[in-house]
């Protein structure tokens, strides 16, 4: 069996105000986070206040973009295309709610290690999505 | 302080209808009001406390109280989906221990099978939501954040989907004796395998169904509640706990339910060993492994072989569980499981469950409810009830 990635309609992230960089850097294809100078905790999703400490020290940096695949599921009714949510593990440390695209979906992992790309919503923003990183080991 | 004893369940009702197109939410409210009133042998005057969550149309409780004509001193909309009505319970023994009230009504209803809701759907919580812009556009729905949790424990503990499938056997031998039940047919573990896969692992077996319908319960003071001429049901332990990721700290081996049984046990003074029915909240398959591995009724990563081989069939199995068919058969009113778990579990102790599923002499009984997303953030309830 095999179901690979198609193109399917992404929903608009119906953006609150702070949320501009992060979706503006997608647009230039950078994946942002959320780091605190109070900390030193990374975040995902990007708050203007740290959730470990409170302090609003906080400070967009450039991700990696690379991670492993921590849990997914391909979802295969509901929609007319099947589609893989996935949590990835960034090298930062923190796990992002994302999808895996551009492969067979029913080649997908735990412990697969991924990259970074962009896809665009309906409404022409861009989203991170995650893509398996060839030549990259698998690992746990 | 703890609410041990000082309140107890008088009046328990769950809707007879899966299927209401014809009535409105607020109808089908005041309908589960009614029957768990004439359940308990009061009426509408008597209540003074009000309790609903999200189900409810309007603000809070104030439109359903209007539109039934409750006169209250005491109202409270805590809202943390399908577990909102243990925590009702809970809080509403707290209000009459502390005076606020003394005969607390609780409802829950909706008509998501009449609307068309599913849960493959984006549902959105509304404007302003600070992690929907996060999680919307990967289609983030009920199944899949539920299906990422299966898939974790499987990769973590080796569960399979043959292990899962038996929550939803066991639910089936249940719900043939109930003719109110959605799905009456007993199915097998292939039955389940052979299902259309939703989203991997879970099959359309593994989830439960959508149905119209609600519920209704009243919990009272000791004295009146030996006033009336129901059977004694005390409640004797309770606690309640959210889970979330702290900002991408994902882990997605252990619910809330560590930290709610935890708290209902201590304060019961029991242990897993004492209980002798379980309700436990069955959105899908997985939602009964996580939280019986959290409650302690086995190790960590040993749900699955626990749930097998018809562990949870009432006269087979050492823990009988939702043996009204639970929310995989028998009904999921207002996609909100929490309310028909404290009911079968005050019919288990009552002795009122259907005589091929009634667990001889049931004097301990758990009823467990997890609300939101066991994938995201959610709400766990721990409810411990005793016969007297
Ligand atoms: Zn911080």
């Amino acid at each position: 069996m095999a179901s690979f990635y198609q193109d399917r309609d992404i929903a608009d992230p119906r953006m609150n105000p702070g949320d501009e960089p992060y979706f503006d850097a997608a647009s230039q294809g950078r994946l942002l986070l959320k780091r605190c100078s109070s900390c030193g905790a990374y975040h995902h999703y990007p708050r203007a206040l740290c959730p470990v400490c409170l302090s609003e020290a906080v400070e967009w940096v450039d991700s990696s973009g690379t991670g492993v695949v921590y849990s997914y599921s391909v979802t295969r009714k509901g929609g007319p295309t099947d589609y893989c949510i996935a949590y990835v593990s960034l090298n930062e440390g923190v796990t992002i709610l994302t999808n895996i695209v551009d492969c067979d979906l029913d080649s997908v992992r735990i412990g697969q290690r991924v990259k970074v790309v962009f896809k665009a919503t309906v409404g022409g923003a861009m989203v991170p999505m995650f893509s398996p990183d060839e030549g990259k080991a698998a690992s746990a | 302080m703890s609410i041990k004893g000082v309140a107890y369940i008088a009046g328990a009702f769950e809707h007879p209808a899966r299927k209401a197109p014809g009535k409105s939410v607020a109808q089908l409210h005041a309908e589960c009001a009614k029957g768990a009133l004439e359940d308990a042998g009061l009426s509408k005057d008597d209540i003074d406390g009000y309790f609903c969550a999200g189900d409810a149309p309007g603000l809070g409780g104030l439109n359903l109280a209007d539109y039934m004509g409750l006169r209250v001193r005491h109202i409270d909309s805590t809202e943390t989906g399908g577990s909102s009505y243990l925590i009702h319970v809970a809080h509403a023994a707290q209000a009459i221990a502390t005076g606020k009230c003394t005969i607390a009504l609780i409802t829950l209803a909706g008509r998501p099978r009449s609307e068309g809701s599913s849960g493959t759907q984006l549902r959105t919580y509304g404007v302003n939501m600070p992690d929907e812009p996060f999680e919307i556009p990967y289609g983030a729905v009920t199944v899949n954040l539920y299906a990422m949790t299966a898939m974790r424990h499987m990769y973590e503990f080796r569960t399979t989907p043959e292990q899962l499938a038996w929550v939803k056997v066991a639910a089936s031998h249940h719900a043939q004796h109930n003719p109110h039940a959605m799905l009456r047919d007993v199915v097998t573990v292939e039955d389940v395998i052979n299902s259309p896969m939703i989203s991997d692992p879970l099959h359309r077996l593994d989830c439960c169904v959508v149905s119209d319908g609600g519920g209704a319960l009243i919990v009272t003071r000791p004295e009146i509640a030996r006033s009336l001429a129901r059977p004694l049901v005390r409640v004797i332990g309770a606690g309640e706990a959210i889970h979330h990721h702290m900002g991408g700290r994902v882990d997605l081996t252990h619910s809330a339910t560590v930290w709610s049984g935890r708290k209902a046990f201590e304060e019961a003074g029991i242990t897993p060993a004492d209980i002798q029915y379980a309700s436990i909240y069955d959105s899908f398959t997985i939602t009964v492994v996580m939280q019986l591995e959290d409650l302690g009724f086995c190790a960590k990563g040993e749900g699955g072989r626990f749930v097998a081989d018809g562990n949870l069939i009432s006269g087979i199995g050492k823990l009988p569980f939702n043996t009204d068919g639970g929310g995989l058969c028998n009904n999921h009113p207002a996609n909100r499981g929490g309310m028909t778990k404290v009911i079968e579990a005050v019919r288990q102790l009552r002795g009122e469950a259907h005589s091929k599923v009634q667990v001889p002499n049931c004097s301990i009984a758990l009823a467990q409810g997890m609300g939101g997303r066991l994938g995201t953030r959610h709400a766990s309830a721990t409810l411990i009830m005793e016969r007297q």
